[in-house]
């Protein structure tokens, strides 16, 4: 997006948000203030926040990241058309992480990331994941950006 | 005699005049005389002014002579931003604030055929936001570019990202824009800033725009020309709810004009939510905010409020048969200046302002949804809360000489049978009868305190319920 993405003044900037119908905000806060203490610049969309929301800050802030959070188990449902309505608004390369309690009942860990990495997400993180593997995992895609997997999900 | 002051209003019908005593602010006479801005503005402000002296028995010396105008089509203006609902909303929200009138609101990347409408469209001024700061910078240079390459030279307000707004001013420059700089719209996500912009588009017009307009050729009759009316309108508005130098004004308040082409709402108030368990979404709202409905005048879109209401639903307010709707509003379209001369036209005019008001105050207040979550029912408030708003007051021609004030401004209420519009519940009601209220906004520049004297002195208390207002079909 932004003309000027390379320069090494500009912090980066995360859009982070808990998706659909969805309520649970404390482990977004958490995360947010973490990722404020790591230097990032967070637009924080809050809960209850419907997909093209995240989209729309994501362009107008020339966003580097959105970070999805879902805590009720309706993820799936929510986050479907997610990068395609990413590649719509001219966000092809955008990274995309997700993380919560992404489906629900009790499902193999590799199964669920794998269903979300198909949808087109760079990563996804399990239910009580710490916030500096968040933070390391930024910090290794931006080094390496080709490293997003959401190429080979589409 | 003691120090008074001339407040002239240059508008689009009638050029209207009012004097008043600075010491004990009252008025002391009115006047009224054409438009004649088109083609020599200062023969209808001596036709103004002579009535003015006519009432008063004599000629006078005014301390003061400040003069707001809509006539020449208003402050014609066009916005630019990036996304629909963020800073392409905050710069349409700062240029009503200006008081401009909104002929064009583009959004993301201009294309050939946005930039040749707006060519078309010939605005005073455009505004160009884009981006929060440090965010996408491409899109506001790209528009500076297209803007620069085709013949609007028009001058530019740029208030978007202050990483990119050198460069999309340097691009306009080098087009022939005149060029004004100022702070970002939305220097965050979420966060409004629009006062510097109103400001500069304030400057532009009393710089720019008075001379183009050729107001400026009334110089000799008046000592400054401040702003457009709708600007000195809402001006007044924030003046008499908030006070000044630690004297209380009216508190929060909700100004509702209907004219003749537009209807506009200006509120003065937070507007957040009332209730804790209540989700505030979307953009935030200004303190100071203003609508203007396109489709809701009394004359010019009569039609276009009978479409907005319904056939039905006015015929039944009015008490007229469905098909006599249709016929009256033809005759009020197309007959601009008529006042009504039958009993049936007065019904018509009324059902017309109350749809007009009911409509126009419903789209400027915000509203509640319900939304189901896994841990129950959420209530998310869009735009802003004005059910606890303290005061209404209603302005312009239709419900000053209607003979029914208060049955039209009660169609502003809160509405049972409507209950998630966030409209005021059970304000007190004012009535703007000697239109004093943008004599306000512009003596409040010079004398704030005897401006705030002045209009709450002459804002007239409309009692609820007195004039058969509850009941349409009384």
């Amino acid at each position: 997006m932004g003309a000027d993405n390379t320069s090494a003044e500009r912090r980066r900037t995360l859009v982070t948000g808990v998706i659909g119908s969805d309520t649970h905000i404390v482990g977004n806060r958490i995360l947010g203030m973490a990722l404020e203490k790591a230097g990032y610049t967070v637009v924080a969309l809050g809960a209850l926040t419907p997909s093209d929301e995240f989209i729309k800050a994501a362009v107008e802030t020339a966003a580097d990241a959105i970070m999805v959070s879902s805590l009720y188990g309706q993820g799936e449902l929510d986050c479907r058309d997610f990068r395609n309505l990413c590649i719509e608004a001219g966000l092809e390369d955008i990274l995309l992480y997700v993380g919560g309690n992404l489906v629900v009942g009790k499902q193999p860990w590799a199964e669920v990331e794998q269903r979300y990495r198909d949808m087109g997400f760079d990563r996804a993180f399990p239910p009580g994941t710490r916030t500096d593997a968040v933070i390391a995992a930024l910090e290794d895609d931006f080094r390496a950006p080709a490293a997003g997997g959401h190429k080979a999900g589409r | 005699m003691s120090a008074a002051a001339l407040l002239i209003d240059l508008g689009s019908t009638y050029t209207k005049v009012r004097a008043v005593d600075l010491e004990n602010p009252r008025i002391l006479g009115a006047g009224q005389g054409p438009s004649t801005v088109t083609t020599d503005v200062t023969v209808g402000l001596a036709k103004a002014l002579a009535d003015l002296e006519r009432g008063m028995g004599g000629r006078r010396e005014f301390t003061y002579r400040l003069a707001s105008s809509s006539a020449a089509g208003g402050l014609r203006m066009v916005t630019v931003g990036l996304v629909r609902e963020l800073t392409a909303a905050a710069a349409r929200q700062a240029a009503l604030g200006a008081g401009a009138r909104l002929v064009g609101t583009f959004a993301y990347k201009l294309t050939a055929a946005d930039v040749a409408r707006i060519a078309d469209l010939a605005p005073d001024i455009v505004l160009l936001a884009g981006g929060t700061d440090g965010g996408n910078e491409d899109v506001i240079v790209h528009n500076a570019a297209r803007l620069a390459a085709c013949s609007v030279t028009c001058p530019v307000v740029v208030a978007g990202n202050r990483q990119a707004a050198d460069e999309a001013a340097s691009r306009l420059d080098a087009g022939g824009s005149p060029v004004t700089v100022t702070e970002n719209v939305m220097p965050e996500f979420g966060v409004l800033d629009i006062e510097p912009t109103r400001a500069a588009i304030r400057q532009i017009f009393i710089d720019r725009i008075v001379h183009a307009k050729g107001i400026d050729r009334a110089a000799e009759m008046l000592d400054r020309v401040l702003m457009p009316t709708p600007a000195a309108v809402l001006d007044g508005a924030r003046l008499l709810a908030d006070g000044c130098g630690g004297r209380p004004g009216l508190g929060s308040l909700l100004v509702v004009d209907v004219g003749g082409a537009t209807t506009d709402v200006h509120s003065v108030a937070k507007g957040g939510p009332t209730r804790t368990e209540v989700v505030y979404r979307g953009l935030p709202e200004p303190y100071l905010k203003r609508t203007v409905e396109g489709d809701l005048g009394m004359r010019h879109n009569a039609r276009s409020i009978v479409q907005a209401a319904g056939r039905e639903a006015l015929a039944d307010d009015a008490g007229l048969a469905p098909e006599r709707i249709e016929a009256l509003a033809r005759l009020a379209s197309e007959d601009v200046g008529r006042l009504p001369r039958s009993a049936e036209e007065r019904a018509f005019d009324k059902a017309l302002a109350r749809a007009a008001v009911g409509l126009a105050v419903k789209r400027h207040a915000g509203t509640l949804e319900t939304v189901h979550t896994a841990t129950g029912p959420v209530t998310v408030q869009y735009g802003k809360d004005l059910s606890a708003v303290e005061t209404i007051l209603g302005t312009g021609g239709a419900l000053v000489h209607g003979a029914q004030p208060a049955a039209i401004l009660e169609t502003a209420l809160a509405d049972d049978a409507d209950p998630l519009s966030l409209r005021p519940r059970t304000p007190r009601m004012l009535l703007d009868r000697d239109y004093i209220l943008f004599a306000c906004g512009l003596l409040g520049e010079v004398e704030p305190d005897a401006a705030l004297t002045l209009g709450l002195a002459h804002m007239h208390p409309v009692a609820y319920g007195t004039e058969n207002g509850c009941n349409p079909a009384a």
